[in-house]
């Protein structure tokens, strides 16, 4: 079994959000780079099948979508463990731009792992469109995944609670939270080696955008919270119920 | 042209989500000088599908076939495009919850239709087609901007409201004409929480986080919770500890809320926690650092000892409940 892990490249989650002065475009200058938190454990995920006893898993290969310097955060997935990087050359307009870009390195894999949105631009899309573009079977909110032969098992969380089920392969797992415990760290070792794993870079398909954003705003500024003392923990249910009018 | 809007139901039953859905696409309907029809799949009585036109939409389509119980994003995908080119939707509206997000993307492929997911209110400008959409978990709103004929919004949680506007309602039966290959998942087992009020479905959510000191102080948040009719929530360290369930996890990483009146009960607010929870309407903190930043976020606020207000909270709740 060949996996295939897509790897978002994002700003670090405790990033302070700022925009140029036009607000037109985020302003990266002093943002640190990280691999999206879903596609990091489900990069996790995805080496802890291939190093479980009698594995079937052959190789786990890392895609993005981005230009030169969003090759550490590649790097970072090789030094945690996947065996091949590829990146397609391209800055990352919409879900459909960047879906349709990996639609070519996805060939010859029997699981991809996408995760559930980025953190960024929270498009969730581009692997569900990926699948489609592929004809491929997608499962969305999976939350745990189970390697069999020619099959996965695979829970997912639905409104209300969680369902267990098979899927044949080739598939496409979106994954959430819960699919692996914690993300792996990259140790010192795995650094060393990440530095002569493959990485391939490829060039991008001409693919129309079709969304975009005019500009961005942050949110308006909250009133100042009112306080209450501890010995006035009652006054403040009345005011949620009288003021607020939220109870 | 309309605006087709895609209502999911959980064992046969619509949920406020979508609801939500059908007000917002009836809305968008009038604004774009457009039809709404809403669209359901799956086995789902007549008698729940005329709920829709409390929320003025007066053309359902509905395919009964059982085979969608299975919620199979590519079948149904497939299913609600064959709606699209029936009715001629130029919009398709889907709330934003496990079953909209899942098909929305594949969808859109489909309609080859641009994607706006997690779209708040109503567009700003029809021409070009400009929608607000929550971007950095709710720490930015983005104008997005779709320049395809057809269009796909996912609707974010609570962000517009259920509009009640009652009409009468025309069903008509479909049938989107799938075979057995559609639907490729098998589901084994469903574990269904019962008797617990869903957090994405929550009016008013209770979390706890570190500040509660361990999971045998829960008592005092479930109790509250129950007088309210509230969820119960938890930040990230909570949920990593084992206190509480990932489930109940709600910040960055775990789930977006956006509830009318959230309390954050010792929970000192990190960026990814504020931005799990900065949609809802009302924020309440306690917390005994007074330089937290939950009170940045918060609407109404206590600096001290969560284990002496939360009685007295219980204590008023239930005084108010009475």
């Amino acid at each position: 079994m060949k996996i295939l892990v897509l790897i978002g490249n994002v700003p670090d989650t405790t990033t302070k959000i700022k925009f140029n002065a036009d607000k037109t475009a985020f302003d990266a200058a002093g943002v640190q780079w990280i691999i999206n938190p879903w596609d990091e454990l489900a990069l996790t995920r995805a080496m802890e099948l291939k190093e479980a006893p009698g594995s079937k898993v052959e190789s786990v290969t890392v895609a993005n979508v981005g230009r030169q310097e969003t090759e550490a955060t590649l790097r970072k997935a090789l030094a945690i463990g996947a065996d091949k990087a590829i990146r397609v050359d391209a800055d990352a307009r919409d879900a459909f731009y960047v879906a349709s870009q990996l639609a070519k390195v996805c060939q010859g894999f029997d699981l991809i792992f996408a995760g559930v949105e980025a953190s960024d631009y929270n498009g969730a899309a581009v692997g569900g469109m990926l699948a489609e573009l592929l004809g491929m079977q997608s499962v969305s909110a999976v939350s745990g995944l189970q390697a069999e032969e020619g099959f996965v098992r695979i829970t997912r969380e639905i409104e209300g609670g969680s369902q267990t089920l098979t899927a044949a392969t080739p598939l496409m797992a979106i994954v959430q939270k819960g699919i692996a415990k914690e993300p792996r760290i990259p140790a010192m070792r795995g650094i060393m080696m990440a530095r002569s794993k493959p990485l391939e870079v490829l060039s991008p398909v001409d693919t129309e955008t079709r969304v975009s954003f005019a500009s961005f705003d942050l949110p308006p500024a909250k009133a100042a919270c009112k306080k209450f003392s501890e010995e006035q923990a009652k006054e403040l249910i009345h005011a949620l119920r009288d003021e607020a009018k939220v109870l | 042209m309309s605006v087709l809007i895609y209502i999911d139901n959980t064992d046969g039953k619509f949920k406020k989500a979508g609801f939500e859905a059908v007000s917002y696409g009836v809305a968008l309907a009038a604004q774009a000088g457009s039809e709404a029809v809403a669209v359901s799949l799956g086995n789902v009585a007549e008698a729940e599908l005329l709920k829709l036109g409390n929320y003025g939409v007066s053309k359902v389509l509905s395919s009964t076939d059982e085979r969608f119980a299975s919620m199979d994003n590519q079948a149904a995908a497939k299913a609600l495009a064959f709606a699209a080119a029936k009715v001629g939707a130029e919009i398709v509206v889907l709330a934003h919850n496990n079953l909209g997000k899942a098909i929305a993307p594949r969808l859109a492929v489909k309609l080859q239709a641009g994607l706006v997911s997690n779209a708040t209110g109503l567009p700003l400008n029809l021409s070009p087609f400009t929608v607000n959409k929550n971007v950095f978990t709710g720490k930015a709103i983005g104008h997005a901007v779709v320049h395809t004929a057809v269009k796909v919004l996912t609707l974010s949680y609570n962000s517009y409201g259920v509009v009640e506007k009652p009409v009468s309602v025309n069903i008509e039966a479909f049938d989107a004409g799938l075979g057995d290959a559609d639907f490729g998942l098998k589901v084994e087992q469903t574990q269904k929480v019962t008797g617990k009020i869903l957090l994405s479905e929550a009016e008013i959510v209770v979390a706890g986080g570190r500040g509660m000191k361990g999971p045998e102080n829960w008592g005092g948040i479930e109790e509250l919770a129950e007088i309210l009719g509230a969820g119960t929530a938890c930040s990230r360290p909570v949920s990593d500890e084992g206190w509480r369930s990932h489930g109940e996890h709600v910040g960055q990483t775990g789930k977006i809320i956006a509830p009318n009146l959230y309390f954050a009960l010792g929970i000192s607010g990190a960026i990814q926690h504020l931005g799990g929870v900065s949609g809802s309407k009302v924020i309440v903190a306690v917390n005994k650092d007074p330089d937290a930043p939950i009170f940045e976020a918060a609407d109404y606020g206590i600096v001290g000892d969560v284990m002496k207000v939360l009685p007295q909270f219980i204590e008023a709740a239930k005084e108010l409940k009475a």
